[in-house]
């Protein structure tokens, strides 16, 4: 399935399918809107910053949703950020993936109870691919959350997208 | 540096009825009852009088007393019917050195105290925050309108001790 498997040995020329082309291309630089909500987000900037180094996956963040392709939701959704959170996501171009980092953008976290201003969980205003459970999650555990949704992408068909 | 006795008294004479009650319960420092429709005078007495300075407004919060009376209504929600909402007045002078706690007390069904940024600027948004958490109206505020909540929230005051949540807000589910 890699995309050099089929090297021809005078060089120059590779042969693939245009759907491991493109799917090879998305998933090795995601831009992620440059956008925090909360303590998770602490934590994803030290995945961003030198000890963790985003950048190795090709994760830089990009300060427009407009030339985002994912937009890592890092933090508690209150109902006044949900409508803010959705607009986002509306603004990014196709293909655009979301990944939920943390208990309170999974499900409301702390909040699931008395948490009368919270959303309790981002996936009722748009649709999650990957879930990153932890309260917060180390940066571990959100390059894990990267490496599942590389994964997913990398099984997308150019038909149908699966992620 | 005054206590919180020779303070009351201070104010007693100077401001009589609207001075309603020192309460000091050990081990919880003590605080002076006031008049909600007065505390914007007194407040500003506090700050310029040369004696106390009250220069500094570390906090101010609201409290649901929930002293009313629970009623439950046709559709057997309960609801507080009567006693008070209170407003909460952690005051510092910091050249002086001392401290002092003032409550005013409002009914639940009209709370209104007048503003104190008169007196403290940093009022503006704590006031701002009582307002939006419990409801209580802060006569002459100069921009009083909801600081947390989304400004079309409609279901009422979350901090008070009978709200109740909605089951919707713009069309997201809001219980779990």
């Amino acid at each position: 399935m890699g995309l050099l498997d089929q090297e021809f040995t005078e060089g120059n020329i590779v042969i693939a399918k245009t759907e491991d082309l493109f799917n090879w291309a998305r998933l090795s630089s995601l831009w992620q809107v440059g956008f925090g909500l909360a303590c998770c987000a602490i934590e994803m900037m030290a995945t961003s910053a030198s000890h963790y180094d985003f950048d190795r996956f090709g994760v830089i963040p990009r300060p427009s949703p407009r030339q985002s392709d994912v937009i890592i939701i890092s933090g508690t959704v209150t109902l006044k950020m949900a409508i803010r959170v959705k607009r986002l996501y509306e603004q990014m171009p196709d293909p655009k993936y979301v990944i939920s980092m943390g208990s309170c953008a999974n499900c409301g976290g702390p909040y699931w109870e008395h948490g009368y201003h919270v959303l309790k969980g981002v996936d009722r205003v748009i649709p999650v691919d990957v879930y990153v459970p932890g309260c917060p999650p180390r940066p571990e555990a959100l390059l894990e959350g990267l490496l599942k949704l590389q994964e997913k992408i990398r099984n997308e068909s150019i038909v149908k997208k699966s992620a | 540096m005054k206590t919180a006795e020779e303070i009351f008294n201070l104010l007693k004479a100077k401001f009589g009825d609207s001075i309603i009650e020192l309460k000091s319960n050990k081990p919880i420092d003590s605080f002076i009852l006031v008049d909600p429709l007065e505390v914007d005078k007194i407040c500003l007495f506090l700050r310029e009088e040369k004696d106390l300075q009250f220069d500094s407004l570390m906090n101010l919060s609201g409290v649901d007393d929930a002293n009313g009376e629970k009623v439950k209504d046709e559709k057997g929600l309960e609801t507080i019917q009567g006693g008070t909402l209170s407003v909460y007045y952690h005051l510092e002078s910091t050249s002086l050195k001392h401290k002092l706690t003032l409550k005013a007390s409002t009914s639940r069904e009209k709370p209104e105290v007048v503003t104190v940024t008169e007196s403290w600027k940093c009022a503006d948004w704590h006031e701002r925050e009582a307002y939006d958490m419990y409801g209580i109206i802060f006569i002459n505020h100069p921009d009083l309108r909801r600081i947390l909540m989304p400004y079309d929230w409609e279901f009422g005051y979350p901090l008070r001790k009978d709200y109740k949540n909605p089951e919707f807000y713009q069309g997201m589910k809001v219980p779990y």
